[in-house]
């Protein structure tokens, strides 16, 4: 099946081309239900937001007026799907609204320890994708969409921006909150599992409880 | 970042910077000093380490693949004419 141009591909899903169809789902179901996925935290709850994104769009499509990407429409929909059961979850969520703290003076960790230097078999344990999984869990939602289609799925600031409602410069800033505490995560994995010792490289001189600032 | 500033730049400005510097979107002046002060900072330098690194295992192994049979599950509730 040759791959279609965006707008190509626009035009055979409005003729109903079913080849065209399943392109769309092969190029976009992954970041559809990574995002879902990460924002329910639920594997069963994400295929049914895929599926309900995919049939919504198929349902919507002549209503497509091509002003964004279809990449965006398509994942503008399942985010929307996705947050939609979210708030209906009793868990009290973070409103997307709430002001983020711009004051950039996060205090620093105490401990800075280096385990960027582990060798693969530690770093790369069997344990890993859970690991990276609970730590995103533990994300606000506010960073956490953020940070799936940044750097999980690999979007650019714009179009998550676009997606998602937001300035880029509030993906950018929410982007980097996420990253810091996902790095806090994972020093706390790979430290508590007594991965980072004496081998945690030659830097790795943090650990006398001193503040780096 | 405040340019022109004269002295060190403190970590904590270093700390805002670093997804920017990470993500190649600061200007050639700024990452210089970036890396002078990680150049006489072992903290900072262990904090840009580690951080790429985190990026760098979510970029890899953060991505789950679909559920198996959940492609066809999905072509199965969509109304499409089955194409030959």
């Amino acid at each position: 099946m040759p791959e279609h141009s965006e707008s190509e591909l626009v035009a055979a899903l409005k003729a109903g081309d079913p080849h065209a169809f399943t392109e769309l789902v092969e190029r976009h179901s992954g970041t559809v239900y990574n995002l879902a996925l990460r924002l329910l935290n639920n594997p069963q709850e994400a295929e049914e937001v895929l599926q309900e994104t995919f049939l919504s769009a198929f349902r919507a499509l002549d209503r497509f007026e091509g002003r964004s990407k279809l990449s965006t429409w398509l994942y503008r929909i399942a985010y929307n799907t996705a947050l939609m059961r979210l708030r209906k979850h009793s868990v009290p969520l973070t409103s997307i609204d709430e002001p983020l703290a711009t004051d950039e003076g996060q205090a620093l960790p105490r401990q800075l320890v280096d385990w960027s230097t582990l060798p693969d078999e530690i770093l790369l344990g069997s344990e890993l994708r859970n690991v990276l999984a609970e730590g995103v869990a533990a994300l606000p939602e506010t960073l956490r969409s953020v940070f799936v289609l940044r750097d999980i799925e690999g979007l650019s600031t714009a179009e998550t921006a676009a997606i998602l409602d937001l300035t880029e410069t509030n993906v950018k800033v929410r982007l980097h909150r996420a990253r810091l505490a996902l790095r806090e995560h994972l020093t706390a994995y790979f430290t508590s599992a007594g991965a980072v010792g004496r081998r945690g490289g030659e830097d790795a001189h943090g650990e006398d409880g001193s503040r780096a600032v | 970042m405040p340019m022109g500033r004269m002295g060190p730049v403190p970590c904590d400005e270093i700390l805002a910077a670093l997804s920017e510097y990470l993500d190649g979107e600061l200007d050639e002046q700024l990452c210089a000093e970036i890396e002078r002060h990680m150049a006489a900072c072992g903290n900072c330098r262990i904090m840009v380490d580690t951080l790429r690194k985190t990026i760098l295992l979510y970029r890899t192994y953060g991505h789950e693949e679909l559920p198996e049979g959940a492609r066809e599950r999905l072509y199965a509730i969509l109304p499409l004419k089955r194409a030959a």
